[in-house]
């Protein structure tokens, strides 16, 4: 495998700043916002001596069928979940344990299994996105862009210039609301409470905006094909600029709290390494693969609505442990926030959806005067349109890695098939080779930092 | 990232000019292949080793048994099931798919887990959601289903709902 790092880094940087190593990235955030934290610090050891945080208790509920043991007897093999406060959701983990160190683990999952890509044959392409919003939870604008991708594909309809905008300000806030909830999560994992409330504080925060924007404050099926369910409301700007502010704030107090302090540094520095040879043969996507020092985003490798007009940098890290995907998600959200600004910034105006009456309903006062448009109102919402066959596969990043939709029509008005690749069920695999001769209280942050939303990987 | 290395200028091309049987079509800008079941392996192989290939991004399946209209390709024979291979080449910044026909007689295609160790969950996966099994698969079992569950659920003639609701382990009349 030849994957000579000036090569990628020459690819994937369009411009002269490009993407480079975090303090040339910490230079230009700082320069860009005062309230930023502090980046260049990072990067300095501390003369201070590391404390040993001692280990949490851990709730072992042991049940279901047991491997037959290995080795002379020493070791012992227990269960991790499915109900367990630090598998985010209903992920078991079987390790074999030798004292306190794990021997081997494997991810056991199917609990949350509600067969989402069978209901998704079952619906219509209008009432599609309601069912994909609620794979991946956390960032459900995700999911609802890549399946209204995968339909336009199939479609050939390109949607308008506002509408292309206003998807990518929604992603952006949608990235920075699930890595808000990675830093909450993570930070209890680890035994640092009050991070989660400060991470749910800001997170809700984001929601809040979403919610003005679409609605709802999850799943909220505003992205749908064609463009989008409704116009951006009066005094958006407002609202996205202040949180803007307010998440900056909050990351510079995360970065004040967590990142140089030494039981932090302990408990996640040289935990869970993982090689970028491994991620490629595990197929791991996202900031994990980021991690270890290959800057691959799709939002800059193979850029998508309209990323390549817009100016960010891909954060990327060398070491592969816990602690460099901590930072990664760090600064992505101030990643995130430039890009959001410059979409408050550079918004177009125009339509928010495509004008095709066969695909986006019509306005709501037009139903009143013109029977056409009854009629089109009337057959969209119950049958639906009708999409020419073919098959498709749509990919975008999502937070968590590269998301996939495969699409394959037979000129009804259901897909045959509707596959979701869920970045989460990939990264998952990684947890394995991460966990393999650590201690079992480094397995809560390992399963943390894959940061797994159950829901996209079991579908 | 000198094309001269690669003795054909295209991914495709090369499946074409090495696999027999292989078809290239275009679908909505991307590149597909259609190649023949038993060289799937083959064929993955090679564009990991000779077109640098590095990630097996997806594999998943489809179930044609009730397509109202399919697409007829010259020189492929359609059969019910189609297993999905999506791969990505990192130093090149180029993806390719792959699909190969399934006969319902036999469903069974070789593994990808030598190729790339990664293709472990999704092969699972079909195996447990279409009942195609892949041949030398080191851990085939049921990765979302119970494991004691019977059938698979993505097939087309799998109806939901077919398991009625009961509350047997309830006291009381039912």
């Amino acid at each position: 495998m030849s994957l000579t790092e000036e090569e990628l880094t020459m690819q994937i940087t369009g411009d002269s700043s490009g993407t480079d190593s975090l303090d040339d990235v910490a230079e230009d955030v700082v320069e860009q916002s005062v309230i930023a934290p502090d980046l260049k610090r990072l990067s300095r050891q501390t003369g201070e001596g590391s404390q040993e945080l001692r280990p949490l208790q851990e709730i072992v509920i042991a049940g279901g069928p047991w491997p037959e043991l290995e080795g002379d007897g020493q070791t012992m093999i227990i269960n991790m979940g499915p109900q367990h406060p630090s598998t985010h959701g209903v992920l078991r983990m079987m390790m074999e344990l030798d004292g306190e160190t794990v021997v081997r683990a494997k991810p056991v999952i199917g609990y949350l299994h509600t067969g989402m890509e069978k209901t998704g044959e079952e619906l219509t392409y209008v009432q599609g996105a309601t069912n994909v919003t609620r794979m991946d939870y956390v960032s459900p604008l995700s999911n609802e862009l890549v399946f209204a991708t995968a339909v336009e594909q199939l479609l050939d309809v390109e949607v308008p210039e506002r509408a292309i905008w206003m998807r990518m300000m929604l992603v952006e806030l949608n990235r920075i609301s699930s890595h808000l909830l990675f830093q909450a999560t993570n930070g209890m994992d680890m035994g640092a409470v009050n991070m989660m409330l400060y991470g749910w504080r800001e997170r809700e925060e984001v929601l809040r905006v979403l919610e003005i924007i679409t609605g709802l404050r999850m799943n909220h099926n505003f992205i749908r094909p064609g463009g989008l369910a409704a116009d951006l409301p009066d005094g958006w700007q407002e609202a996205v600029l202040g949180v803007c502010e307010q998440v900056e704030a909050g990351i510079a107090d995360y970065d004040k709290l967590l990142t140089e302090n030494p039981i932090w540094q302990s408990r996640t520095v040289g935990v869970g390494v993982i090689t970028t040879e491994q991620c490629m043969a595990l197929s791991i996507t996202g900031p994990i693969l980021r991690s270890t020092g290959f800057p691959w985003d799709l939002r800059k490798t193979q850029p998508y609505l309209a990323y390549d007009q817009v100016d960010f940098d891909v954060i990327y890290t060398d070491n592969g442990d816990c602690y460099d995907r901590y930072r990664i998600r760090l600064f992505e959200v101030l990643e995130s926030v430039k890009i959001v600004r410059q979409c408050v910034a550079k918004m177009p105006g125009g339509d928010y959806r495509v004008q095709d009456k066969k695909i986006t309903p019509p306005p709501r006062a037009r139903i009143d005067e013109s029977m056409e448009a009854l009629i089109h109102h009337f057959k969209l919402f119950t049958e639906g349109f009708r999409v020419p066959p073919g098959e498709t596969y749509a990919r975008i990043e999502s937070p968590r890695g590269e998301i996939g939709c495969y699409l394959v029509s037979d000129g009804t008005g259901k897909p045959v098939r509707m596959h979701v690749r869920g970045p989460s069920f990939y990264n998952l695999q990684a947890i394995s080779p991460m966990m393999e001769g650590r201690m079992v209280a480094d397995a809560v942050a390992i399963i943390s930092t894959c940061d797994p939303i159950m829901g996209e990987v079991d579908r | 990232m000198t094309e001269a290395a690669f003795a054909y200028t295209t991914p495709t091309d090369a499946l074409v000019a090495k696999f027999a049987g292989s078809v290239a079509i275009e679908s909505h800008g991307q590149s597909v292949v259609h190649v023949e079941k038993s060289s799937l392996a083959d064929v993955v192989e090679y564009l990991r080793v000779s077109e640098e290939f590095t990630m097996c991004l997806d594999v998943t399946a489809v179930d044609h048994l009730q397509d109202v209209e399919r697409a007829q390709i010259p020189g492929i024979k359609r059969e019910r099931f189609e297993v999905v291979v999506n791969l990505i080449s990192h130093p090149r910044n180029i993806r390719i798919r792959l699909i190969t026909q399934v006969p319902e007689s036999d469903p069974s295609v070789p593994t990808l887990t030598s190729s790339f160790s990664g293709t472990s969950f999704p092969e699972r996966e079909v195996y447990d959601m279409f009942g195609i099994t892949f041949d030398g698969h080191p851990d085939l079992t049921r990765i979302l289903m119970p494991d004691e569950w019977v059938g698979h659920p993505l097939r087309k003639d799998d109806a939901p709902a077919r398991v009625p609701v009961t509350f047997k382990g309830d006291p009381g009349p039912r």
